[in-house]
């Protein structure tokens, strides 16, 4: 089993996706909304021709010191793309602001992490959006 | 196995060199550490060794020598650890003494 | 200078909470030592040979004296009174215990000052010509974009994790003295045809076990896109850099590996897209950081005063012919107070000394210091009728060492004394050079010459640009030393050549003196420098020296 957690915390009610291999994509060309697992290797840009019909992207951390999930989170964004962002894989309480300024909607642990960083250690960087040099320098407030 | 060896970390709370004794302490002079002659006992040290987290970080076996007082060091890098910068008489050259 | 506003401020006590909390998460076993070590490196604390050690940033090498007083302050409240100035313009404490560091970076954001970034797999402290602001030469003082680069840098969230260290320096001068093209970025301040100023962008130049001079990437960035372009190029080496093998992370192999041209077009693709997402305020916020970087009111006065002063004494005028530098403001000097007594450890420096050099930049210096990347640091706004009163309280403090760009001005690391990746002590070699050129009274008539030491070839110690570079090694349990020649780290940047084998530690320091009596012989006048004649002659004669016997088996 997996924890996933967003700004509440550690939720059970978090929107559900079936997620499936990206070259699924292709197949399923008319499908209105697919939700697709991409490897920390992948290419947000490959995506860019599909990005109407994907509900959800979930992006693996196989390593939580592995940063291009990051990037691939922030480039789909910047691609247009609205859909969810999950990060799923060692991701650590620390990195939760990270996440969320990159575009990521939650992030799914495994229990195991999740009982060694319980639930007020993320709750301790839900204030993502305080103390974000970046957005500052980006656009007007 | 080639040299013996001794178990060696640094501690987590104050971040000096430390070494593994027989009794399961940890100490802050080599004489003092368990020389361990055997690979098959290194490894269930180093097993013990790494099972403490909260005390020693970096743990890792380094060669050593047995000597009058106890194991000591037989690489040069070793024996600034056990002994602290060449430039000032700081760390263990002062602290031990 | 900058000083922080409420946010900046805000920022850095909420990251002392949260490093904080992380020191307890750590000890009560939340943070394994796996998951705390990037975050303590994030926060600049290493654990080294002996102790942790903290590395404090000095953003772009600029300190206010109130703050070099609270750096002294830190070094006897939490270490062993005294602080050693880095190649990188930050400054390190070699004993802190693990419990204290939060205390440290509080007592850090009381004089806006963190260690935040400056180390780790991210972007490091924003290094900048020492003499900016101050410099002659300079088109622009290049501190303003330092501190938007600071901001931009601090906290990204895409780029916590790189695959890599990643560092970026900037010079405001047409004169390299900020190693640009030693870097993962380095920015040139130039003017276009139209003359507005902007940045000729260099990246993938490096240290390290494969040196690579950087390449230029863009020949003219206007000013106003600089952080698009930055966050481009950075983003692209995120997904792009290789992160199966820790020895080719660095942007400078992906520069290799994937070629110049590969790059540019994906960064020009990227920036097309983040140009689109900033829409100015970055460039309103760059003109109020400008502000705070304002000239000071400079001074007009009487220097017959200091003429009369190097006329009638022979030690200053010898410490004004080393260690000042021309100022862009009449009657003014930049003042480099050398870090590098003879025979003392390069770039450390006492809390006295540090509380003495605050005092001078309050008194005489119109509150300002830097760190340069030599290890020295400088009062850049001095005037000349002041500075026999700063030369005395230096010497009284016995810092007015004139040797600045001489034979023992020797940049080296803290290698086998401290570091844990050393593999051979740099500190006592330094040390025994710069005495042995002490004793033979060499050091003016030998002229300018940039030894530089590296403890393994990680390079901290900058060898490979160095005149002459020794790096330390490891050869089967023995320290050994191995010679490069040629090197240098300014416009003309130049990877230095391995003379040959490598000498023990009782060899070294004779053969540094063979070498350097040799180019004496070698020369062609005594205006042609160290650097000059090796050009001029190629490796051959030098390495006759070096290695007397093999040129005598040669010519047998
Ligand atoms: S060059 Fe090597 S020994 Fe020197 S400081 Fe860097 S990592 Fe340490």
């Amino acid at each position: 089993m997996s924890q996933i957690i967003n700004d509440l915390g550690f939720v059970t009610d978090a929107q559900a996706f079936t997620f499936v291999e990206p070259d699924h994509l292709a197949a399923n060309a008319d499908a209105a909304s697919v939700a697709i697992d991409l490897p920390s290797d992948a290419s947000a840009d490959d995506l860019a021709q599909n990005l109407s019909q994907l509900s959800a992207v979930r992006i693996d951390f196989p390593s939580f010191a592995d940063g291009r999930g990051f990037t691939i989170a922030k480039r789909l964004r910047e691609l247009g793309f609205t859909g969810h962002i999950r990060a799923r894989g060692h991701v650590i309480a620390d990195q939760y602001a990270m996440a969320r300024r990159s575009g990521f909607d939650d992030v799914e642990i495994s229990d195991d992490l999740a009982a060694r960083q319980p639930q007020d250690q993320w709750l301790a960087r839900a204030n993502w959006q305080a103390h974000d040099y970046q957005s500052r320098l980006k656009r007007r407030a | 196995m080639k040299s013996p060896q001794v178990i060696t970390a640094n501690a987590l709370l104050e971040g000096d060199a430390i070494w593994l004794t027989e009794d399961d302490r940890w100490t802050r002079d080599m004489a003092e550490a368990e020389l361990i002659e055997h690979e098959a006992h290194g490894a269930i040290r180093m097993l013990f060794a790494q099972s403490q987290p909260s005390v020693a970080v970096g743990v890792y076996l380094a060669d050593a020598k047995p000597g009058a007082n106890g194991p000591e060091p037989t690489h040069f890098r070793e024996t600034f650890r056990t002994r602290g910068p060449s430039n000032y008489a700081h760390g263990k050259q002062v602290e031990l003494s | 200078m900058y000083s922080y506003n409420d946010f900046d401020e805000a920022f850095v006590r909420e990251r002392v909470a949260q490093f904080s909390a992380q020191v307890e998460r750590r000890i009560d076993g939340s943070l394994t030592e796996d998951e705390f070590k990037p975050l303590r490196l994030m926060n600049g604390l290493y654990l080294q040979l002996h102790a942790y050690m903290l590395r404090v940033a000095v953003p772009y090498g600029t300190l206010s004296a109130p703050q070099m007083r609270q750096l002294a302050y830190i070094a006897d409240t939490w270490d062993k009174g005294y602080g050693h100035f880095t190649t990188r313009q930050n400054i390190q404490y070699n004993w802190p215990e693990l419990k204290d560091v939060p205390a440290m970076l509080s007592a850090l954001a009381d004089v806006g000052m963190h260690a935040i970034q400056t180390s780790g797999n991210t972007i490091r402290n924003v290094t900048a010509d020492q003499f900016a602001g101050a410099a002659a030469d300079e088109i622009e003082d290049p501190r303003p974009v330092a501190e938007l680069l600071r901001q931009w840098s601090t906290d990204h969230p895409e780029f916590q994790f790189l695959p890599r260290k990643f560092k970026i320096a900037v010079t405001g001068s047409s004169t390299d003295r900020a190693v640009t093209k030693a870097h993962d970025i380095g920015l040139r301040m130039v003017r276009n045809d139209a003359g507005e100023p902007g940045f000729e962008v260099i990246i993938g130049g490096g240290l390290g076990r494969t040196p690579m001079v950087g390449k230029i990437v863009r020949d003219f960035l206007p000013k106003a896109d600089l952080l698009p372009y930055c966050e481009a190029i950075v983003s692209v080496y995120n997904v792009l850099g290789r992160r199966d093998n820790k020895y080719k992370a660095r942007i400078k192999i992906t520069v290799h590996e994937n070629g110049l041209d590969v790059m540019r077009d994906k960064i020009e693709a990227a920036f097309a897209e983040k140009k689109a997402q900033f829409d100015g305020v970055d460039q309103e916020m760059l003109a109020e950081i400008e502000q705070h970087f304002a000239a000071p009111a400079f001074k007009t006065a009487d220097t017959s005063g200091y003429e009369a002063a190097r006329l009638a004494n022979p030690a200053f005028r010898s410490w004004t012919d080393t260690n000042l530098a021309a100022h862009r403001a009449d009657g003014y000097s930049i003042v480099s107070i050398s870090i590098k007594k003879h025979g003392a450890t390069p770039g450390d420096a006492t809390s006295d000394q540090m509380g003495v050099m605050a005092d001078l930049a309050e008194k005489y210096g119109h509150g300002e210091l830097r760190i340069s990347h030599e290890q020295n640091v400088i009062l850049p706004h001095v005037h000349q009728s002041d500075l026999h009163a700063v030369y005395s309280a230096l010497r009284a403090a016995d810092l007015a060492t004139a040797n600045i760009g001489l034979i023992s001005d020797i940049i080296a690391c803290p290698g086998m004394d401290y570091c844990a990746l050393a593999t051979a002590r740099s500190i006592p070699v330094a040390q025994e050079i710069a005495e042995r050129f002490d004793e033979l009274k060499l050091e003016h008539e030998v002229g300018p010459l940039k030894i530089k030491i590296s403890g393994c070839i990680n390079a901290c110690g900058h060898h490979h640009v160095g005149h002459i570079g020794i790096l330390g090694l490891d050869r089967a349990g023995v320290e050994s030393y191995q010679i490069t020649l040629g090197g240098s780290g300014m416009e003309d940047a130049t990877i230095g050549e391995r003379a040959g084998r490598g000498f023990s530690a009782d060899e070294i320091v004779p053969a540094i003196e063979r070498l350097v009596l040799g180019y004496l012989d070698l020369r062609h006048d005594a205006d042609e420098t160290f650097l000059e004649a090796y050009r001029r002659l190629g490796a051959a004669p030098f390495k006759a020296v070096l290695y007397p016997s093999d040129a005598k088996a040669d010519a047998a």
